[in-house]
C-alpha cells in the first residue's frame, strides 16, 4: 500500500476529539499531504464512545483502511475500540497519570507512550489544551514539523484572541518536546511536506457550497443527524447572496417551506434524513404533480425507524426510487465523492427545472461526515451552468396562453415539460395542485386528460434519458470479465480495494454509478461480465435488485450494515471471497 | 398592481361545488374584495389552500395559487412570500385543516409573523368527508363519528394565537359581507401575519351552528363597542369568554415587525445569476 499514515484520536464525547482532529487534519492538508477523514461517533452529547480518524498521504486517499499507526488514547475504552486496526508497532499517547488510564496495557508489540497530557497542558495555562499537547506529541512520532500546526491552531482559537492561540502553539511544543525528551524509540513515520495547496471539506459542506454555486437562494430544513451540517453550512452564507434559511418547525413544515420557495421561482433545496424523507414524501408527491422543481437531499443514516443515527447505511433508495404513493416521476442522483456532492448538487438544481420535478439527492453519513483533500479546481466555480428550464415572461407567455387568456401551466408538450411562469408575470396566474388536473391546472377527473397528464409527466424521464448524459464512472482494467457495481459512496473504497486486488493477481472492472433514476443502462455490461459484484451498504442488496430487473439476470452482492462505511482492504478481501462464490438462493 | 382591479377579477370562470348556501361562497368574496380593495392583481396574489372544502378556494379563484397537502397550507405560504416578498400572499383553510392535522404549523406560522394572511372557514364539521366532529365541534356535537359528542372541549383558535404571539387575531362571519371583507382587509394591511377565523356554516351538516345561530349570538367589537384591540389584556378577556361568539378585530399588536423585515427579506429570490457568483471561489478557500 502507499506510505500512508493512520492516526486516530478517541475518548468520550465531550473530550473535544472533533475539534482536535480536525485541526490536525486541518495541518496535514496545509502540509500539502492529501486526507480522508472518518469518525465514530453515538448518539449523545457528552459520554460515550468517539473518535476522529485521519489518513494521510501524498498521494491521494479516498477511504479508510482497517490499521491505525498512531492512536491517542484519552480513555481505556479507545484502546478496546481499535484493538483490531492497531498492528505490531502502532504507537498509543495516553496520559497515565489519569486515573482512569492507570493501569491501561499496551498490547504486546505496540508502543505505549505515556505522556503527562494534563500536567502540561497546566504547565502552559490549562488543563482544556490537553488534546494539543497529545498532538504535539503526535507531531514528534510522525516526524511532521510542528509549524504546520500553527495556522490550524490560528484558525480555530484566532477568535478567541491572540495570548489562546500563543499557549496552544506553546503546548503543541512541549507535548512534542516531551517525547523527544524522554523516548529513545526510532519511529517508523516521516511525514514529507508538499508545496499543493488543497482544501479539506466534508459531503455536507459540498452540498451547501454546490447549491449556494447553482444559485439556491431558499433552504428549509429541520435539524437531523447527520444532514444538519448542511444547513449550518448554510446559514450566515446563503445570505450574502440574497438567500435565506429557514429552521422549521419540523420535516413536514420544511418540505412545503421549500416548496413555497420554489413555486415563487427561487431554487429551493431542503435537506433532511431517512426519518425526515419518510415525513416529507407526502409532499413529494404533491410537488411532482404539481411540476415544481425541488431538490431534496437525504443523508441517508442507519434504519429503519430511529435506528443507528450516527451510523452508515445506504438503505433509503428503495425510498427514493419508488417512495410514496402512486406513481412518481422524479430523478435520483447519488454523488459518489465529496466533490461530487458538489457537483451533482449543481446538476441536481438543472434537472430539477429544466424538468420541473423534485430530485433526490442520495448522499450518505459516511460521505457527509468524511472531511476530504482536493485541489481547489475540483471546484471549478467558472464551469457552473445555471439552466431554468422554460420559464416565460410577459413577453413570450402569450404563446403559452388559451384562445380566452388563460396560461397552460401543464400544457401538453410533445417532450413532456412545459411552461413555467413566476408569480408576478403578468397573465401568468394559474393554479398548481396535486389533483389530477388540465392543462389549465384545473382539477379533472376526465379519463383522457388523465392518461396524457400521467403520460405528459412521464415524458419528462424519457426526454431526460435522451437529452442528459446519464454516465458512470469507470476504474481498474476495462477489460476483466470481473465486474463491480457500486452506487454513491462506495467509490473511494472499491477504487482503493482494486489496488489491493491488483496486488493478489485479481484484475476488476469497477463501475461507480452517479445515477440511480434514471439510470445508465447497464444491462449489456452485464451480461458480458463473468461475474458481477454489487457493493453496497445495505442488508438486501437495494442496487443489486433494481440491476437484476434491468439486466434479467443474477448478480452477486457484497452487503455491509454493521454502520461502518467499507474499508478497502476489507472490501478487497469480500470480493475476492465473493467471486469465488456461486450465487445461491 | 393596478388600481383599476375589480373584485371579479379574483374570481376564475370554474363554477364553485359547495353545496348552495354553503359558507364559504360569502368567505370567499370578502376574500376578493379584500384583495382589490387593497389594489392587488390577481398577477402579483398567490393563494394558497389545504384539503377540504376550503380548500377548493383556489380553484374558484383566480390568482397565483397553490393547493396543497392536508394542513400544511401555512408552510407553503410561508416559502413563498419569503421567496418573493412583493407578492401579496392568502393562506385559505378549515377548522380541519388548520387546527386539527395544521396545528403545529399553525402556531409556528403565528409566532414566525410572515407578512401574510390567514383565511380559516370555520364551520365546525368535517364537511367534505360528510360530516363528522371537527376541532371546534361542540362537546356534545352528535356526529356519525362521535354519536354522543366528542366529549372533549373545542379548540380555541384565538386563545392558540393569542399565546403563541400572534399579532393580528380577528374574527369574521361569512355572511355579513360587508363587515368580513373589511375584517380581512384589516388582516391584509396589517404588517405581519393577520389571522381570521371566519363562521362560515355548514348547511348540510352542522344544524346547530347555523346562519341563524350566529346572527343571533354575535357581538361585533366594531364602532358600537369600546374594545380596544390594541389591549392585549382585554382581548384575552374577549378570547377566553366562552358565553359569547365575537366578531372583529380582538387583537392587534401596534409594534409588529413581520419576519421579512426581520431577517432582511426583500429581494425576489427568482432572480439569480447565470452562473455561479464572481466571487463564489471564496466559498471554496474557505475549507484552505
Amino acid at each position: 500500500m502507499p506510505a500512508d499514515f493512520n492516526w486516530a484520536i478517541g475518548g468520550e464525547a465531550g473530550d473535544g476529539i472533533d475539534s482536535t482532529g480536525k485541526i490536525f487534519a486541518q495541518a496535514l492538508s496545509r502540509a500539502g499531504r492529501h486526507v480522508f477523514t472518518s469518525k465514530d461517533f453515538a448518539s449523545r452529547i457528552r459520554g460515550g464512545y468517539t473518535a476522529y480518524k485521519v489518513r494521510t498521504s501524498v498521494d491521494q486517499v479516498q477511504s479508510v483502511v482497517d490499521r491505525l499507526d498512531v492512536l491517542i488514547a484519552l480513555t481505556p475504552r479507545t484502546i478496546e475500540e481499535n484493538l483490531d486496526e492497531l498492528h505490531e508497532g502502532s504507537v498509543i499517547v495516553y496520559d497515565g497519570e489519569r486515573t482512569t488510564m492507570q493501569g491501561v496495557e499496551i498490547p504486546e508489540g505496540m508502543v505505549g507512550l505515556d505522556v503527562p497530557l494534563q500536567s502540561i497542558a497546566e504547565e502552559k495555562g490549562g488543563a482544556i489544551m490537553r488534546n494539543v499537547v497529545a498532538l504535539g506529541a503526535a507531531c514528534a512520532v510522525a516526524d511532521f514539523p510542528i509549524e504546520h500546526l500553527d495556522s490550524s491552531l490560528e484558525k480555530r482559537f484566532g477568535g478567541k484572541g491572540q495570548a489562546i492561540v500563543d499557549n496552544n502553539r506553546e503546548a503543541a511544543r512541549a507535548g512534542r518536546d516531551y517525547v523527544h525528551e524522554n523516548f529513545d524509540h526510532e519511529f517508523d513515520y516521516d511525514l514529507e511536506t508538499t508545496d499543493n495547496d488543497y482544501v479539506l471539506l466534508n459531503g455536507d459542506e459540498a452540498i451547501g457550497m454546490g447549491a449556494i454555486a447553482a444559485g439556491c437562494r431558499f433552504y428549509a430544513g429541520y435539524p437531523i443527524t447527520p444532514a444538519t451540517d448542511v444547513m449550518e453550512y448554510l446559514t450566515g452564507r446563503i445570505e450574502q447572496y440574497g438567500g435565506h434559511v429557514v429552521q422549521a418547525e419540523d420535516e413536514l413544515a420544511a418540505i412545503n417551506l421549500a416548496l413555497g420557495g420554489a413555486r415563487a421561482g427561487a431554487r429551493a433545496m431542503t435537506a433532511t434524513s431517512g426519518p425526515g424523507i419518510d415525513l416529507m414524501t407526502e409532499t413529494f408527491g404533491l410537488i411532482a404533480t404539481s411540476e415544481t422543481p425541488l431538490v431534496i437531499v437525504d443523508v441517508m443514516r442507519s434504519g429503519p425507524s430511529t435506528g443507528m443515527p450516527t451510523k452508515q447505511e445506504q438503505g433509503d433508495l428503495n425510498q427514493m426510487v419508488y417512495g410514496g404513493h402512486g406513481e412518481i416521476p422524479r430523478f435520483t442522483l447519488a454523488p459518489t465523492t465529496v466533490a461530487e456532492c458538489f457537483h451533482k448538487t449543481v446538476e441536481a438544481f438543472n434537472l430539477a427545472e429544466k424538468y420541473q420535478t423534485p430530485v433526490y439527492l442520495a448522499a450518505d453519513l459516511a460521505m457527509a461526515v468524511t472531511e476530504q483533500t482536493f485541489a481547489p479546481e475540483e471546484f471549478d466555480m467558472d464551469a457552473v451552468e445555471i439552466d431554468r428550464g422554460k420559464v416565460v415572461d410577459d413577453d413570450t407567455i402569450g404563446e403559452w396562453q388559451n384562445e380566452k387568456g388563460q396560461f397552460r401551466p401543464h400544457a401538453l408538450t410533445e417532450d413532456g415539460v412545459s411552461p413555467r411562469s413566476f408569480p408576478g408575470t403578468t397573465g401568468g396566474a394559474h393554479m398548481s395542485t396535486g389533483l389530477e388536473h388540465d392543462e389549465l391546472g384545473r382539477r379533472t377527473e376526465d379519463t383522457d386528460m388523465r392518461v396524457e397528464q400521467v403520460d405528459k409527466r412521464n415524458r419528462k424521464v424519457e426526454t431526460a434519458q435522451e437529452r442528459e448524459p446519464w454516465e458512470y464512472r469507470e476504474f481498474g482494467d476495462t477489460d476483466s470479465g470481473n465486474l463491480v457495481i457500486s452506487w454513491g459512496s462506495n467509490e473511494g473504497a472499491m477504487v482503493e480495494a482494486i489496488e489491493f486486488l491488483e496486488e493478489d493477481g485479481v484484475d476488476v472492472r469497477f463501475i461507480s454509478v452517479p445515477y440511480i433514476f434514471p439510470r445508465p443502462d447497464l444491462s449489456e455490461v452485464i451480461k458480458d461480465a463473468d461475474d458481477v459484484i454489487v457493493v453496497e451498504c445495505n442488508n438486501t442488496g437495494q442496487f443489486a435488485d433494481i440491476l437484476e430487473h434491468d439486466a434479467l439476470t443474477r448478480v452477486k452482492r457484497v452487503n455491509k450494515y454493521n454502520g461502518v462505511r467499507f474499508k478497502a482492504d476489507e472490501l478487497a478481501e469480500d470480493i475476492k471471497e465473493t467471486l469465488s462464490q456461486e450465487i445461491t438462493a | 398592481m393596478s388600481s383599476d382591479v375589480r373584485f371579479t377579477d379574483f374570481k376564475s370562470d370554474k363554477q364553485p361545488t359547495w353545496c348552495p348556501g354553503c359558507g364559504d361562497f360569502g368567505t370567499m368574496n370578502g376574500m376578493m374584495k379584500a384583495l382589490a380593495n387593497t389594489g392587488n392583481d390577481p398577477d402579483n396574489t398567490f393563494v394558497v389552500a389545504g384539503i377540504g372544502c376550503s380548500g377548493k378556494i383556489g380553484t374558484y379563484m383566480h390568482s397565483y395559487a397553490m393547493h396543497g397537502v392536508h394542513g400544511r397550507a401555512l408552510p407553503v405560504g410561508a416559502g413563498v412570500k419569503m421567496a418573493n416578498p412583493d407578492l401579496e400572499v392568502m393562506v385559505a383553510g378549515g377548522d380541519g385543516d388548520g387546527y386539527s392535522i395544521g396545528a403545529g404549523h399553525f402556531v409556528h406560522a403565528v409566532r414566525r409573523n410572515v407578512d401574510m394572511t390567514y383565511v380559516v372557514m370555520d364551520n365546525r364539521i368535517y364537511g367534505l368527508t360528510k360530516g363528522q366532529a371537527s376541532p371546534t365541534s361542540r362537546e356534545d356535537f352528535e356526529t356519525s363519528t362521535t354519536p354522543e359528542g366528542p366529549k372533549q372541549p373545542p379548540v380555541n383558535p384565538m386563545a392558540l394565537a393569542l399565546a403563541a404571539g400572534a399579532t393580528f387575531i380577528a374574527q369574521s362571519f361569512s355572511s355579513d359581507a360587508m363587515r368580513h371583507a373589511e375584517i380581512v382587509q384589516e388582516a391584509i394591511e396589517h404588517d405581519g401575519f393577520g389571522f381570521v377565523n371566519v363562521f362560515s356554516p355548514c348547511v348540510t351538516f352542522n344544524d346547530v351552528d347555523t346562519y341563524d345561530y350566529f346572527r343571533d349570538n354575535l357581538v361585533d367589537l366594531g364602532d358600537e363597542d369600546d374594545h380596544d384591540r390594541h389591549d392585549y389584556d382585554a382581548a384575552k378577556d374577549r378570547i377566553l369568554d366562552a358565553s359569547k361568539e365575537y366578531q372583529g378585530v380582538i387583537y392587534q399588536n401596534e409594534n409588529s415587525v413581520p419576519y421579512e423585515e426581520q431577517h432582511g427579506l426583500t429581494e425576489n429570490m427568482a432572480d439569480i445569476p447565470d452562473g455561479a457568483p464572481d466571487d463564489a471561489m471564496d466559498l471554496v478557500r474557505e475549507f484552505y
